[in-house]
């Protein structure tokens, strides 16, 4: 898809009537076309290149890149960092904000900043307990919660104002977004707990990683049976396993992530079990884009990053369409796909 | 008391009523409350409030109570303070990731809610952020007196 207004990277997208953001992944969504985003690992290290090598690698396949805050309570570079470092060559980042590092008069100016730097989509999160991270002897803020965070987010760009009331001068202009976990109790509140996101300002949802299609499509259900549809963006997770211990592993040790036991045994009875981990990870995109009601994928491939390309490609879910990365539209053609690991 | 707190959650309806019913008495006292002063009262109401919340939901006195909005359930225990859960971590038993072996604040609210009548509406409201000064202050008082305040002057300590 390329937009007739194509700005000169790093320049933001003219805002279309409707839209509330400058950024491409909103005008992808709103065209009604099946988004697909993912996650770069921010990394240990202060050299910008570390962030243009990881960004690099999802060229041509992804909408919009998820720039991680702290992910699991580690410590890694900042998302408005990585984020700002993305803009100045016209990738379409999604500032992470979560709550518990920052007050919130930290992330009402990260907000801003974050605008200023050209981020156009922000996710708005709680955040993993520091007891989980390599940090376990910090201060947990939690001064906020995703939900007022949200609604903070939402009256800095609509009404121009910080929460305490003072003016904004100039709004941020974002599309922003929260999490949901439809695979985890309570499931009859699920449904409910989105529609509170919604009314405080979330625009677009990402995900928990989906392994159950059966829940998917009962939450699915709930979000239709509430009205739901149609006024958010749901964006999936989705990512792949790397072997039958580590789903074990991750299912057993990572709050929030349910791993069917059909799935396991699947990984365990593969020959190639990280080509199997590709491969069930292609069969739920193609399952999840036939569900009503779905926008996109947004795919987690931690510490297996160079596989999303591979995924993306053979689920062929971008139907032939080319998501802008920098260097698309000029002479030299795209390098094609040519990456065949085992 | 951890048991204490989970008996208020399955008797959240019960709870409800009996709260109604003292707010109301409450607010109507405001005469009297503003005849002592409500400063003055802050501190003994804070800390008569602190023992019975305390003893009943496990009350972390954040000023602001939000129980008749969170099925009886204190919202202030979810480790991550979250008056809007549940988060996404909550384990396959229905228990905090953070604490494994407490139930999730929030998986009871929902429980507490479906057994009240006006509760059951009010957790679907998204709460405001947390007012940090009101915290250790009584919330009866801060009820009392918002109740009584001149819609113009309705702006207090506690309004967002």
């Amino acid at each position: 898809m390329k937009f007739d207004d194509e700005p000169v990277p790093g320049y933001p997208l003219p805002i279309l009537p409707g839209h509330t953001s400058p950024g491409r992944l909103e005008r992808v969504l709103r065209a009604g076309a099946f988004a697909v985003t993912t996650e770069l690992d921010p990394p240990d290290s202060a050299d910008p290149e570390d962030v243009y090598r990881r960004a690099r690698i999802f060229d041509g396949y992804v909408d919009a890149i998820n720039a991680t805050d702290g992910s699991g309570a580690n410590c890694h570079m900042s998302s408005l960092a990585v984020c700002a470092l993305l803009t100045r060559i016209g990738y379409a980042p999604v500032m992470q904000i979560s709550c518990r590092d920052k007050n919130r008069i930290a992330i009402q100016g990260d907000i801003l900043g974050g605008a200023a730097m050209g981020v156009a989509n922000m996710l708005c999160l709680s955040g993993d307990s520091v007891q989980s991270g390599d940090h376990p002897q910090a201060k947990p803020v939690f001064d906020l919660d995703c939900m007022s965070l949200l609604s903070i987010g939402r009256t800095m760009r609509d009404e121009h104002k910080f929460q305490s009331g003072r003016k904004v001068t100039f709004a941020p202009r974002v599309f922003f977004g929260a999490a949901a976990n439809p695979f985890v109790p309570p499931f009859e509140w699920r449904a409910d707990r989105l529609a509170k996101k919604v009314e405080a300002g979330a625009q677009f949802i990402q995900t928990q990683y989906c392994y159950d299609i059966a829940r998917l499509k009962s939450f699915m259900q709930q979000v239709e049976d509430i009205g739901l549809l149609g006024k958010v963006f749901l964006l999936i997770g989705v990512g792949p396993l790397r072997t039958a211990k580590a789903a074990e592993w991750m299912r057993t040790n990572v709050p929030g992530i349910h791993i069917p036991d059909a799935v396991v045994k699947r990984m365990a009875g593969a020959e190639k079990p990280a080509q199997e981990g590709r491969q069930i990870c292609i069969d739920l995109i193609q399952e999840i884009q036939e569900i009503k009601g779905v926008s996109g994928v947004h795919i987690m491939a931690f510490r297996q990053e160079d596989s999303v390309a591979e995924i993306i490609q053979k689920s062929g879910v971008l139907g032939g369409r080319i998501p802008w990365y920098p260097g698309r539209d000029s002479p030299a053609p795209a390098k094609p796909f040519e990456k065949e690991t085992p | 008391m951890y048991s204490v707190r989970r008996w208020s959650v399955r008797h959240a309806r019960g709870l409800e009523v009996f709260y109604a019913a003292f707010e109301q008495a409450f607010v109507r006292l405001h005469p009297l409350w503003n005849w002592i002063g409500y400063e003055r009262l802050e501190k003994p109401v804070a800390g008569l409030e602190k023992l019975v919340k305390g003893f009943l939901f496990d009350c972390q006195m954040c000023g602001q109570c939000a129980l008749s909005s969170t099925g009886m359930s204190c919202s202030m225990n979810c480790p991550k303070n979250i008056r809007n859960g549940p988060c996404g971590g909550v384990r396959a038993d229905g228990n905090c990731e953070v604490k494994p072996d407490m139930k999730c604040v929030w998986v009871d609210a929902f429980a507490g809610s479906e057994r009240m009548v006006a509760g059951k509406k009010a957790i679907r409201v998204v709460q405001i952020a947390v007012d940090r000064r009101l915290e250790g202050r009584s919330s009866w008082l801060k009820v009392a007196r918002d109740k009584n305040a001149k819609p113009a002057a309705a702006k207090t300590l506690g309004a967002p």
